[in-house]
């Protein structure tokens, strides 16, 4: 027990005189955080917007003051005619150009339709596209109004919906999504490489000529970095309710569990990882390659999985993350409770269990 | 008991294609110092790491202290000290943390068995709070000498403790190995250099792989079987050249300030060779017989049929 | 005619000084031993004469250039081989070669029959087209020796050429030594093996950033009553009081 004691300690001094490393497990979490919650954010707050309004009616006006209102929208600037619409991206460079039909509230009245043309700067899709999406939000709402005030009826032909995110904040897909690339990067790779380092350097040769057991030698390897991880969920979770305000909807223990489970998979596989590295930089290209790539791109972290080509699909069912990611999203966001998890919960416990005793099978008690 | 402490029996090992090891025996006895002698990639790290029970061998069997490599590693460890080829501490724990953590993961403590390494770690003490990896050469090798002693191993294994070291630094350590040894500790030592062959009680020659010769290092050096002159002059290069195309010349090898001759003819004489040294215009030459070292057999043995 | 002059060279890391007013000439064509204990100073000073570090203080010239503002003409102008890199072992013989040639400005044409030549001089003809890391610790320490001194340099410096070498391919690689040196090249060489100062001209032994001996070996040898080399460093660097290295 006390080899196994002394062992830990050697550990958390290794991690702790690295400056590197204390960066890369204590800093680097907050770090992405707030950089995939602000930063890389697709949130649109306070955008510019040019009109031009050859009407100039009661319904044109109503429009321009709601947007005008929102957090999202400042209406700064009134163009006289289309014909300067090129000049005026190229000078004042709003985020949208709304052009209202002539006589919008005639229209709108006698035929029932009028028409409204969204101008924005495509050079940027994504902003584009969310900058496309709120202002269309925002006019929809001006339909329902006269809808409800008016009898004869209209037709509506888009009403964007969001359901669980009603402010529709992009952070709140991001927290799950870091949380499960946090764990995998400090539980995988911090695991493998701190192994692989003790072969570089020649003293797992003087460890395993001792009477420790292997058993000893794995548990104390792992031990500090299921401790950080912990460290790591609790500062995103605090991190996320109260800079990001996204709040944990469903229950706290469910996703502790659930993070645990996701925890022992991350372990396994840098196990795993260091049996097959002989070099810090194998385990490192392999943890980097073979598991940040994938959980960046396949786990629905930054794309949705139900989107992507059927092959992709597939592929993303084998990584932890992807399960982890998409049961933490339930909890979190949807406030959904342990039953709706369950199917996740069973895929990660049976990835867990197969991968810890794979791994300590291929543990070598000799150096080949 | 028997008196055997290391027991090794046509130990072979390959590596891909490469025959690391090819059929080695010998025994090392109690309280030995056991030298394997041979230059780098000789074989001498992989038989390290099957005695110390790290590598399995394709064949053969071999035992530490009366048990088998094989199946009962498990007591090996428990009883043997092994310092790797590599710098093997951890370089960002100072010697004290090094030496502490060694010793616990070995069931004792640097109280317990400070007695053991007391001469050297005296040396270490007053850096012992300095990071093991901002040590010099001779220092880290103290320091690791200390952690494979911790524990009071029977057999100890030191693979090139020396190499990349210093001579006053190796004087040094050798003088330690001597001290352990009257305090009965078993040693197998690998080394690159020659002239720590001596040191040993016995040695194994080691090249490609297997053993040229196994004794003590007075009787592979008696047994050199040829004369050996000593010939020195002033261009000592051009010397060299000449000497080489004598007729009747077996081999011809600068040795410090002297070039080390051998005949093939044992009946040649040396006033022989003195004018036929002269008739090339070497003047001020100098011929004595010498004493053949370590040094002189392992080339002797390793190139029987072509010598030069 | 000197190829290295040192004047007064010092070179302070912080509060220690590495290498400590070191003065000495070695003269072209010969073969220089630079002895010392780890942490004497000896790579530190090296550097410095390669022109891969700047010193504290004092002048120092290397094949006539200065080693404060001309350590482009000097690198040009110098071989360097290390004991740690040598060649790329992913390469072959022959592009290794040629490799080196470009890198030190050799004509195209040149470079495939001195090419030849080298591997004809080393017995490595049959080998030129095999990878790096398939050949033998001493072939490779031969082959890097020759490429070291490929372009003709100046000076050589070796740095630790034959540690854990066996001991013949260790005596053909001074052997090739001996060449370079009659071909003109100057080499200052640094060695733990004590026979291998005896092949050198002159010796400087360095203790604590000083050279506290610098002659031939043979007087060496009677200036300190000793029989061997070995003998005369033990009794030098015995007095070193520095640990670190």
């Amino acid at each position: 027990m006390k080899q196994f004691f002394v062992f830990i300690k050697k550990e958390f001094r290794h991690i702790f005189r690295d400056t590197w490393t204390v960066i890369i497990l204590l800093v680097l979490p907050i770090l992405m955080l707030v950089l995939f919650g602000y930063a890389l954010s697709t949130d649109v707050k306070n955008t510019e917007i040019a009109v031009i309004d050859p009407s100039r009616d009661a319904a044109t006006e109503k429009i321009i003051s709601l947007l005008d209102l929102s957090d999202y929208f400042n209406v700064s600037l009134t163009v006289e005619s289309p014909d300067q619409i090129e000049d005026v991206f190229r000078g004042d460079n709003p985020g949208l150009i709304l052009v209202f039909s002539e006589n919008f509230y005639e229209e709108i009245m006698h035929t029932g339709e009028a028409s409204i043309q969204l101008i924005a700067d495509g050079t940027d899709p994504n902003t584009a596209v969310t900058i496309y999406n709120y202002a269309t939000a925002i006019i929809m709402s001006y339909q329902q109004e006269l809808l409800r005030v008016q009898s004869f009826p209209y037709e509506i032909n888009i009403t964007p919906r969001y359901l669980y995110n009603p402010e529709m904040k992009s952070s709140y897909n991001f927290v799950p999504g870091v949380m499960g690339m946090i764990i995998m990067l400090v539980c995988a790779m911090m695991t493998s490489i701190s192994i692989a380092r003790e072969k570089e350097t020649g003293t797992m040769e003087i460890i395993l000529v001792s009477p420790m057991k292997p058993i000893v030698i794995i548990l104390s390897k792992v031990v500090p970095y299921f401790f950080l991880s912990c460290v790591n969920l609790a500062t995103i979770l605090l991190l996320a309710v109260f800079l990001l305000d996204v709040p944990i909807a469903g229950s706290l223990f469910t996703l502790v569990i659930l993070s645990f489970i996701y925890i022992f998979v991350s372990l396994a596989i840098g196990l795993l990882i260091s049996s097959i590295a002989n070099s810090q930089i194998v385990a490192l290209l392999i943890s980097g390659m073979a598991l940040m790539m994938p959980v960046m791109y396949l786990s629905g972290m930054m794309f949705p999985v139900e989107n992507m080509p059927l092959p992709l699909q597939f592929a993303s069912h084998i990584l932890p993350a992807k399960w982890y990611i998409a049961a933490a999203k339930k909890v979190m966001i949807k406030g959904l409770g342990f039953s709706s998890i369950v199917k996740e919960m069973l895929v990660l416990s049976i990835m867990a269990v197969v991968l810890i005793s794979v791994s300590l099978k291929k543990f070598k008690t000799r150096l080949e | 008991m028997s008196n055997t402490v290391i027991h090794a029996e046509n130990i072979s090992r390959k590596y891909g294609a490469v025959q690391a090891l090819s059929e080695v025996s010998f025994d090392v006895t109690k309280g030995e110092v056991f030298g394997l002698i041979g230059p780098d990639g000789a074989g001498k790290t992989t038989l390290f790491r099957i005695l110390t029970t790290l590598l399995l061998a394709d064949s053969g069997s071999a035992s530490v202290e009366g048990f088998d490599v094989r199946n009962q590693y498990k007591e090996i460890r428990r009883r043997v000290g092994y310092m790797p080829g590599r710098f093997s501490l951890y370089q960002d724990l100072s010697v004290e943390e090094n030496l502490d953590f060694f010793a616990t993961v070995f069931n004792t403590t640097i109280k317990e068995n400070y007695h053991l390494v007391k001469d050297i770690y005296v040396q270490l003490e007053p850096f012992k709070k300095r990071k093991a990896g901002a040590l010099s050469g001779g220092m880290k090798q103290k320091l690791a000498l200390c952690c494979a002693l911790i524990h009071k191993p029977g057999v100890l294994f030191l693979d090139e403790p020396t190499t990349g070291v210093d001579p006053v630094s190796r004087k040094e350590f050798w003088e330690m190995l001597g001290n352990l040894k009257r305090g009965g500790i078993s040693i197998l030592v690998s080394t690159p250099y020659m002239d720590e062959a001596e040191k040993c009680d016995t040695i194994a020659l080691i090249q490609k792989g297997s053993f040229l010769k196994i004794d003590s290092p007075e009787n592979i050096v008696n047994d050199f079987g040829h004369s050996l002159w000593e010939v020195s002059g002033k261009n000592m290069f051009a010397l060299l050249k000449d000497l080489r195309s004598f007729p009747g010349i077996r081999s011809c090898f600068p040795f410090g300030d002297t070039h080390h001759v051998t005949f093939s003819d044992e009946s040649i004489s040396s006033d022989k060779l003195k004018k036929f040294l002269e008739l090339k215009g070497h003047e001020d030459t100098f011929l004595r017989r010498g004493k053949a070292g370590i040094e002189d057999c392992f080339m002797n043995l390793s190139h029987e049929d072509d010598i030069l | 005619m000197n190829i290295v002059t040192t004047e007064k060279l010092t070179k302070k890391f912080g509060s220690f000084t590495a290498v400590d007013h070191i003065s000495f000439q070695v003269a072209r064509g010969e073969i220089f031993g630079f002895l010392g204990a780890n942490g004497a100073g000896k790579t530190t000073a090296m550097r410095m004469l390669c022109g891969l570090s700047k010193p504290t203080s004092g002048t120092g010239s290397v094949a006539g250039f200065d080693i404060y503002r001309q350590t482009e003409d000097i690198k040009r102008n110098i071989g360097y081989m290390s004991q740690k890199f040598s060649l790329y072992e992913d390469l072959t013989v022959r592009e290794n070669i040629r490799l080196y040639g470009g890198i030190y400005g050799i004509k195209e044409k040149e470079i495939k029959p001195r090419t030849d030549s080298l591997l004809d001089e080393l017995g490595f003809l049959s080998e030129k087209n095999s990878l790096v890391k398939s050949l033998p610790l001493g072939w490779k320490q031969k082959l890097s020796f020759s490429v070291a001194v490929f372009h003709d340099p100046g000076i050589v410096f070796l740095d630790e050429p034959t540690g854990g070498v066996d001991p013949s391919t260790r005596r053909q690689f001074w052997e090739l030594i001996y060449k370079a040196a009659d071909r003109g090249i100057t080499v200052f060489v640094t060695t733990h093996y004590m026979d291998e100062a005896e092949y050198c001209d002159r010796v400087s032994i360095m203790v604590d950033g000083r050279i506290d001996a610098l002659d031939s070996p043979g007087r060496l040898r009677e200036q300190y009553e000793s029989k061997t080399m070995d003998g005369v460093f033990q009794h030098l660097a015995r007095n070193a009081t520095r640990q670190a290295d």
